[in-house]
């Protein structure tokens, strides 16, 4: 038979605690392998405002700048885009974009911009990350056939209007995001940084 | 004086010194291969198992040298890759080697899944094995998709692109989970970079350690086989199964025989066919990684186009991404999901043999419809295909009792 074990609560208690102040000293540990994954200094660095002159963007034109690695769209829209707007709201997710994430509040607004005609947005699909195709003529698309101009993402077929507002039945679950942004002058804009509050 | 003992060969020497100093080696191989028994009756759908074990060290001996000329960085990866192709000697074959074999692990694997599935290989007491063996499955979907990403090609890039997205669907910390995962903003360097460093060393090991597990676990149990019968109720005097022959010489060798033909089949993929007309390695992916450009169609390699295709099939973000990893996941549950009283196929009643072949119909249409652009057609096929899918499983307890069955012979049989 074996021993009679002495001091068995003891030994339990020591067992216990042992094991617990391991246990946090693993957690401890393992801090800097989890932190390790995280941006790294020089991507948060990459990740600084750019600023983009749209004097020379036409009416209707769209141009593509690169922000934190992502695409962004400036976009002059036309009259006729912008008329379309209004009805469209009917077939929206959210038509008055009151997922105050998706836009700064100065871009919360009909038309989702500082200036109505020329709108900013970051060009990732929020379903999964896809940059959606521009697709800004109004006429019928084989995946809309009363498309009244927008962004469509070849990925999933999540639809976006004019105003990078979603259509309701398509993956994506959100509108496109505005990225902060603001003018430094008439014609230039700085994306990644919002206007300075005024005093 | 006593007789000089006689020196023993030099082989027969080696091995008792070697035996002296491991006593577990010699029982070791008796149990997994000499005196393994096995049933007598494997068919075609046993060779699965063996070749998935085959293509593995394929897999880590062509990736090994790949690693040799391989540049881990988002400047220099696509060139890198090129370099192989082109300037390496012996470069094309062994890179085709690799990612041929990442589609035949896959082939394999899937119909080695599909043979346990059938013959109720899962049931009690392979419930330990079923688990394994899709642990492994999981982490070789994790495997090849980290590997898909280091040609950094647009599908390479693009693909990352979408998968770690799918953790931004994941309410409240999903967007920093994401950023976590990447690195960064967006997929980078830095991505690439961590999933070189997990394809090329931690998953592999997790995989090695899971693939012996599998098999550790079953020779704890024995193998089960097409007739679903326990060979170890009928022994001999000796303690042998009556209907089990031993794993070495027998199956060894006509498991060599079978990787015979399918070495020829991979080499004529590999020699004639290398990208199996963008099945293999897509089109888009010979055209460098650009984050501003999303091809026009994209779509995950074959493997795993049918939860692709489940992904889409739900106009819901974090509903989409809670049904695909669903749609693996039940296939842990399915040793409890099934309440056969038979095992084998051959034996059950015809609303088994039904559903399997409705299974079977869904997964690989899901599986086209996920490697095709979304319409409207396809999508509500898609939706229709999935819940099926669903159904199998969850109606699995009942369905998987129903209809007759047919009596369960005592001992295996042979075609003669």
């Amino acid at each position: 038979m074996a021993e009679q074990v002495d001091n068995n609560g003891r030994r339990r208690f020591l067992t216990a605690t042992t094991a617990v102040v391991g246990g946090i000293g693993g957690l401890f540990a393992a801090v800097p392998f989890v932190k390790s994954w995280q941006p790294s200094a020089r991507a948060l660095v990459a990740g600084a405002p750019v600023e983009q002159d749209i004097g020379k963007l036409e009416i209707g034109q769209r141009l593509i700048l690169q922000w934190r690695g992502q695409p962004v769209w400036i976009t002059r829209r036309t009259p006729e885009m912008m008329a379309a707007l209004p009805n469209l709201d009917g077939q929206l997710r959210d038509p008055n974009s009151d997922n105050l994430d998706q836009q700064p509040e100065y871009a919360r607004n009909a038309h989702r911009s500082i200036k109505p005609e020329v709108l900013v947005l970051v060009g990732i699909c929020t379903h999964l990350g896809c940059s959606p195709l521009f697709r800004p003529e109004m006429v019928a698309q084989p995946f809309d056939p009363a498309w009244k101009g927008g962004f469509f993402c070849p990925c999933h077929g999540s639809k976006f209007d004019m105003a990078g507002r979603v259509y309701q039945g398509v993956p994506a679950p959100t509108n496109l995001r505005v990225p902060p942004h603001m003018y430094a002058s008439d014609t230039r804009i700085v994306v990644g940084v919002n206007a300075p509050a005024k005093a | 004086m006593a007789a000089v003992k006689p020196r023993p060969g030099l082989v027969q020497g080696v091995t008792d010194w070697v035996t002296e100093r491991t006593p577990g080696l010699m029982p070791a191989y008796r149990k997994h291969l000499s005196e393994y028994y096995a049933p007598k009756n494997f068919n075609l759908w046993y060779y699965f198992g063996s070749l998935a074990m085959v293509v593995l060290v394929n897999q880590i001996v062509t990736g090994i040298w790949l690693t040799m000329s391989y540049k881990p960085s988002a400047a220099e990866a696509f060139a890198s890759v090129e370099h192989i192709m082109r300037d390496v000697e012996w470069g094309w074959l062994i890179r085709y080697m690799h990612s041929t074999g990442a589609s035949a692990f896959f082939i394999v694997v899937y119909l080695h899944m599909f043979r346990g599935l059938i013959y109720g290989s899962y049931q009690k007491p392979r419930e330990l094995v079923w688990l394994l063996g899709m642990l492994i499955y999981l982490v070789l979907m994790a495997e090849a998709f980290m590997g898909y990403v280091l040609p950094w090609g647009q599908m390479s890039y693009w693909g990352a692109q979408v998968i770690t997205s799918l953790f931004s669907a994941i309410p409240f910390v999903g967007e920093a989970l994401v950023e976590w995962i990447r690195g960064d903003f967006l997929i980078s360097d830095a991505t690439l970079n961590r999933f070189f460093a997990l394809h090329v060393v931690a998953l592999p090991l997790v995989l090695l350690l899971l693939v012996v597990l599998h098999l550790g676990a079953l020779h704890e149990v024995g193998s089960n086989n097409p007739d679903g019968v326990d060979i170890k109720k009928k022994k001999d005097a000796n303690g042998k199964p009556l209907d089990g022959i031993a794993f070495h010489p027998y199956y060894t060798v006509k498991d060599l025989f079978g990787l015979g033909f399918f070495l020829i089949i991979c080499a004529f993929i590999i020699f004639f066919a290398p990208t199996f007309g963008g099945l293999f390695l897509e089109h888009d992916n010979f055209v460098i990684a650009d984050p501003m450009v999303t091809p026009d169609h994209i779509k995950p390699v074959w493997y795993y186009t049918p939860f692709y295709a489940m992904l889409r099939a739900i106009p819901d973000k974090l509903a989409g991404v809670i049904v695909m990893f669903a749609a693996v996941l039940i296939l842990f549950f399915v040793p409890w999901l099934d309440r056969s009283p038979v095992r084998s196929i051959r034996y059950r009643g015809w609303p088994s043999k039904v559903m399997i072949a409705g299974l079977v119909v869904s997964f690989v249409w899901l599986g086209y419809i996920g490697a095709n652009p979304p319409t409207d057609t396809l999508t509500t096929i898609g939706q229709v295909l999935t819940a099926f899918y669903f159904f199998f499983f969850l109606a699995m307890p009942w369905w998987s009792r129903m209809g007759k069955t047919k009596p369960v012979p005592d001992r295996v049989t042979m075609p003669h």
